[in-house]
């Protein structure tokens, strides 16, 4: 518990102007800005992030919470709420994965708080970067090691950690947004830019502080994600300790064209297992111009997991990750042809 | 006693006090208001072992609001420390600079807002010397302390010994043989409610507005560590939000905000945090357990060893000793047991709903299920076999043991039938699906008690003792005694609990309340109509004059008799004085005349199920359940369960199910979810915040049925009634995990059973 300041963005110009402290991501950064709050206070009651100042984004709402769907894709304002993106009939019926990734995240009092844009940027449950009474954490306190490797790391990553940081990223809307390939546009000092999302995110490097791409001062402004036929036949599997309200230990989001018995074009994300938002090509791989069997799924998902690693508790994952897949392609597979014509 | 007890119980009534709660008008301890209240706020200690080697308070003092700082160099020496749940030695805090486990309170912050005293107790600098801590089992520097079976008040009939080595010879010479071992998982009640306290002194008077589930305890336990007179501290807690064993005992952190309220002369109201609770409190610690079962061919048990290892405290030898209620189940003629405590850097544990039975159980129904694969025999059966009148162990009648019409009721009611005898049999879509099936049980306990009932001549009761609404129902079973012995509404009687200015009750422990209520209850109302009928047939004014008193009951707010005859409470009351009060106190039968006198120096006596001279006295239930199992990802879900339970007059059909229903769920979440972590490195506990404990939510739980078995059991007590609180949890986890294996072929000995451990 300790003092801050409070400031509300009127406009976006201000927004940016106020919040050019905000530093890459760092929980450390000085001046922090507030969309639902439900990351921020949580981590702020548990003193693992401690601003100076919050900057309000309330007052952008009316301009940056539209839905808006086109012929070419779905335009969605960073500020717009979870739970309004998952009831909306054409992202139910367009961008099946997106709309499940955000009904089975959190619980509804938090879905109707959180917007998109907090959404990404929410950050891991590792429960030694979560109390900051631990000492070893270089994601909190960089230089200082990593508890979770020697401690219990049940939930942690087996896919894109190195030695700095076995962390997980949670969220569940964000591997979605991997599979349909969406764009993030963001505006900062320098001016507006747009980039892909699957670019938002870094890996560890050896510096864990830095976890996205972001400059200081850069607000998120809306997400972009593309139409497709794959978009349409899209699922996301959360597989999960209890039946709501809880984090995935394993997931993974699939869009699949078929071309008769063949695969045409696939998409595989990953989440609960991996340091970021993880994108399986080499899954994609396997399955592109092959027919959807079970065995190429097992191969697909064999694919998905290469390279992976566990550290004791999670080496479930190396099963369960595969495993997951497996369910998706199954599950994507099962769902109608998309009815749009490209 | 001259009530029929059916004519009490059995009408579903709801909670006199449910308004109140869901309203807010309801005041838990930390709602009363007290007049300028300061603030305190924990420090607690960063390491699991070692020593304090200083404090630097300079940023903590400068925090604008500061009023004190509590540490073992300003106070250390100005209480004595409480004693542990067993009544033996256990951890300190600010007694001296020793730490014995993570989260210890070690300092406590006084200041005039929540908000100062949450910020400065966060700028206390506590320099230690940290020592290798030991976690848990198998850790390097635990200390192994072989016990003999028994948990407190209880001693284990026979010698050890010789039971072993007889068991070990039916075991070799047994054709069908099980040995197994289990482990279950460290779990913290911490409920909804906080661990606040709310210290206000009156000149040399203290009144603690605490959650407890024993008031007498609390008011005696608090005098002595101040070192004051017990008549002089009141204990207030008139409504609790869960307890379910975390309030029964005295915790470390009362005495010191007493202290701090003397120091400044002001109340001093504490409500630590969430984590805290974690560490502040009790829990139910982990156990290893090995578990020998031999069999004849047809079912027949021929021994049963049950060991159990349990952590705790490095001072304390608080243990749990299931094997107590283990080896009363079945009828095995060789029963061996034995108990070890297994001493490690941890907090001391403490009672937990059903502290001996959910983890002991789980071993014991679990190696039951195996047993009847070993067997090749339907498990329901192999209990059928084993089921037994007697108590296995000391060869004492059960007082009544309703098992089998149990499992009778729950299998026909789940489809028991349906069940595909083989392993990994049954799917539905990408599902595995599993029945699982096991035994419950717990035993009756009935403690003294006393009771203040007033008569009013409007025909208004009020009933006064120092019994817990710890959300159990209380109030409305207590309402519901007195109302139906005295002849009146329910909405007639007022009940005031949860004060310690009140006629004392035994802690809410042992699912002992119920009947240590309800008995007193009805002693003191059986005096009333006594008075009001002797008085009446005195009267020349009164139809009864010169009836033999005797003959006249009290029912529909009037005295009267079999002929027909009434005469209104309005006159029959005045008759008495202008009032009518009584004060009763009832010592149950097996108890010695001293323990009401024990009850008021805050002892409570209590007369166990499992040791009593004439019976033994348990109620029993049993568990369906069924489960679906991915078949790729190994997600586990309890679609539905039936259980049904005979535990003697049921006094309030409505919370019962509550209870029963309570129970259940968590035993879906002992089963599946609940674990609390601890770093086998630091020995710290991780995930020490509801969010990372995980608990079942709504979606976890969609279908559980009830079945209230009747049993009439007219040796148990009087009023042939059981506690059960504690007996829908018992039994559930093994219930599940046998469900799973039942499901995959995977037999899971460890909890809780998670995906990862089905891949
Ligand atoms: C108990 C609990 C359970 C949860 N379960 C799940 C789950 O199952 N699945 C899941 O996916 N998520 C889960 N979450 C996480 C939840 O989805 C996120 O907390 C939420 O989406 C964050 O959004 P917000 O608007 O509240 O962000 P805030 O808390 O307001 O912000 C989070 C961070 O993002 C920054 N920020 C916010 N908006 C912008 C912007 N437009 N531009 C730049 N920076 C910005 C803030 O400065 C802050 O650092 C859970 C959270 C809780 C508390
Ligand atoms: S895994 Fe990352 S976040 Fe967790 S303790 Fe290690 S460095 Fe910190």
């Amino acid at each position: 518990m300790r003092p801050f300041s409070y400031a509300r963005a009127t406009d976006l110009a201000q927004a940016v102007h106020l919040g050019r402290q905000t530093g890459q991501g760092q929980t450390d950064a000085p001046v922090q800005l507030l969309a639902g709050g439900t990351t921020l206070y949580d981590l702020m009651k548990l003193d693992v992030m401690v601003p100076d100042r919050l900057v309000d984004l309330g007052p952008l709402r009316p301009k940056l919470s539209s839905i808006t769907p086109s012929a070419e894709g779905l335009h969605l304002g960073a500020l717009a709420k979870m739970a309004h993106v998952a009831a909306h009939p054409v992202v139910q019926a367009d961008y099946p994965a997106l709309a499940q990734s955000l009904q089975l995240a959190a619980s509804a009092q938090l879905r109707n708080m959180a917007t998109l844009g907090g959404n990404v940027l929410q950050r891991t449950r590792c429960s030694y970067f979560r109390d900051p009474t631990w000492a070893a954490c270089n994601k909190r306190n960089p230089g200082s090691g990593c508890a979770a490797l020697t401690g219990f790391n049940r939930n942690h990553a087996v896919l894109g950690t190195d030695s700095s940081c076995i962390a997980q990223y949670p969220g569940d809307w964000a591997v979605a947004l991997m599979a349909l390939e969406a764009d993030v546009s963001l505006t900062g000092p320098l001016g507006s830019r747009r980039l892909p999302f699957a670019s938002l995110h870094r890996l560890a490097g050896g510096q864990p502080q830095f976890e996205t791409n972001l400059q200081p001062g850069e607000v998120i402004t809306a997400f972009f994600i593309p139409a497709s036929k794959r978009a349409q036949r899209s699922v996301y599997v959360k597989v999960r300790d209890r039946t709501s309200y809880e984090f995935a230990i394993a997931s993974a989001a699939v869009a699949l064209e078929m071309d008769g018995d063949l695969v045409r074009q696939i998409r595989i994300s990953l989440g609960g297992m991996a340091y970021r938002p993880w994108r399986a090509e080499g899954a994609e791989a396997v399955l592109t111009g092959k027919p959807l069997t079970e065995a190429n799924a097992e191969a697909a998902g064999r694919a998905a997991l290469a390279g992976a690693a566990g550290h004791g508790h999670n080496d479930y994952k190396l099963t369960l990750g595969p495993q997951t897949v497996v369910r998706a392609l199954m599950q994507a597979k099962a769902l109608p042809p998309a009815s749009r014509k490209a | 006693m001259t009530f029929n007890p059916k004519s009490l119980f059995g009408r579903p009534t709801p909670r006199i006090d449910g308004v109140a709660k869901v309203t807010g008008a309801a005041r838990y301890a930390s709602d009363e208001l007290v007049a300028n209240p300061a603030f305190a706020s924990l420090v607690t200690s960063e390491i699991a072992r070692g020593h304090i080697t200083g404090f630097d308070l300079s940023r903590a003092k400068a925090v604008p609001g500061v009023l004190d700082i509590l540490t073992y160099e300003t106070v250390g020496n100005q209480i004595k420390a409480p004693l542990g749940p067993d009544g033996g030695p256990t951890t300190t805090t600010l007694e001296s600079n020793r730490i014995w486990h993570d989260g210890q309170i070690i300092a406590v912050v006084v200041a005039d807002t929540f908000e100062s005293a949450a910020e400065a107790a966060g700028k206390v600098h506590v320099s230690t010397m940290a020592e290798a801590a030991s976690a848990s089992f198998g850790a390097p520097g635990v200390e192994v302390q072989a016990i003999t079976a028994g948990r407190p008040g209880e001693k284990t009939k026979g010698n050890q010994t010789e039971e072993k080595a007889a068991a070990d010879a039916a075991f070799a010479a047994a054709p069908v043989k099980l040995d197994v071992r289990y482990a279950t998982p460290p779990q913290h009640h911490n409920p909804i409610e906080l661990f606040t306290t709310t210290c206000v002194w009156d000149g040399p008077n203290l009144t603690v507005y605490e959650p407890s589930q024993f008031m007498w305890g609390l008011k005696t336990a608090t005098a002595k560590q101040l070192g004051i007179d017990p008549a002089n501290v009141r204990a207030v807690s008139r409504y609790v939000g869960g307890a379910f064993g975390s309030k029964g005992n005295q915790t470390s952190r009362t005495a010191w905000i007493a202290l701090a309220a003397k120091r400044l002369g002001r109340p001093v109201k504490l409500v630590p945090t969430r984590a805290q609770g974690f560490t502040i409190a009790t829990y139910r610690a982990e156990t290893r357990q090995h578990v020998r079962l031999s069999a004849t061919a047809d079912g027949k048990l021929t021994s049963m060893f049950h060991e159990g290892w349990e952590v705790s405290s490095r001072p304390s030898s608080y243990k749990v000793a299931g094997v107590e209620a283990t080896s009363r189940l079945y009828a095995a003629p060789v029963i061996a047991t034995a108990v070890n405590v297994v001493h490690a850097d941890r907090a001391t544990p403490g009672f937990m709903r059903a502290p001996a039975e959910v983890p002991y159980v789980f071993a014991l129904e679990s190696a039951m299920d195996e047993l009847s694969y070993a067997l090749n025999m339907d498990p329901i059966e192999l209990r059928r076999v084993n089921d037994t009148q007697n108590d296995p162990v000391s060869g004492l009648p059960f007082s009544s043991r309703l098992l089998m019409p149990c499992f009778d009721q729950a299998a026909e009611k789940f489809g028991w039938s349906k069940r595909n005898p083989k392993p990994a049999s049954m799917r539905r879509g990408e599902w595995l699906v599993g029945y699982g099936c096991a035994s419950s049980f717990y035993p009756n306990n009935i403690g003294p008690a006393a009771v203040r009932i007033s008569l009013a001549p409007s025909g208004k009761a009020n009933v006064s003792m120092a019994a817990h609404e710890l959300g159990t129902g209380a109030y409305t079973t207590v309402a519901i005694t007195a109302a139906h012995s005295l002849g009146l509404a329910v909405k007639d009687v007022t009940v005031h609990l949860g004060d310690s200015d009140l006629p004392p009750v035994p802690v809410a422990g042992g699912s002992n309340n119920a009947a240590t209520t309800t008995h007193v209850v009805v002693k003191a109302c059986a005096d009333i109509r006594q008075r009001l009928a002797e008085a009446a047939v005195a009267a020349e004014d009164s139809p009864f004059h010169s009836a033999d008193p005797a003959t006249l009951i009290l029912a529909g707010g009037a005295l009267r008799n079999a002929d027909g005859l009434s005469e209104p409470l309005s006159k029959a009351v005045p008759r008495t004085g202008g009032r009518l009060e009584v004060y009763a106190e009832n010592i149950p039968a097996g108890l010695p005349a001293s323990a009401m006198a024990q009850l008021y120096n805050g002892h409570p006596l209590m007369s166990r199920g499992g040791n009593r001279k004439d019976v033994t006295a348990y109620a029993f239930g049993a568990h369906c359940v069924e489960v679906r199992v991915h078949s790729l990802t190994r997600e586990i879900r309890v679609p539905r369960v039936v259980s049904a339970f005979a535990a003697g007059n049921v006094i309030n059909p409505t919370t019962a199910h509550s209870q029963y229903m309570g129970g259940v769920i968590w035993g879906i979440s002992s089963a599946l979810h609940e674990a609390t972590e601890i770093d086998p490195v630091s020995a710290r506990v991780i995930n020490a915040n509801l969010a990372d404990y995980i608990v079942p939510v709504n979606a976890d739980a969609p279908s559980i049925d009830i079945i209230m078995v009747p049993e009439n059991d007219d040796r148990v007590n009087p009023l042939g009634v059981k506690g059960i609180g504690e007996i829908g949890i018992v039994g559930m986890n093994a219930a599940i995990s046998n469900a799973v294996f039942h499901a995959t072929g995977k037999r899971i000995r460890e909890l809780p059973v998670r995906a990862e451990k089905l891949l």
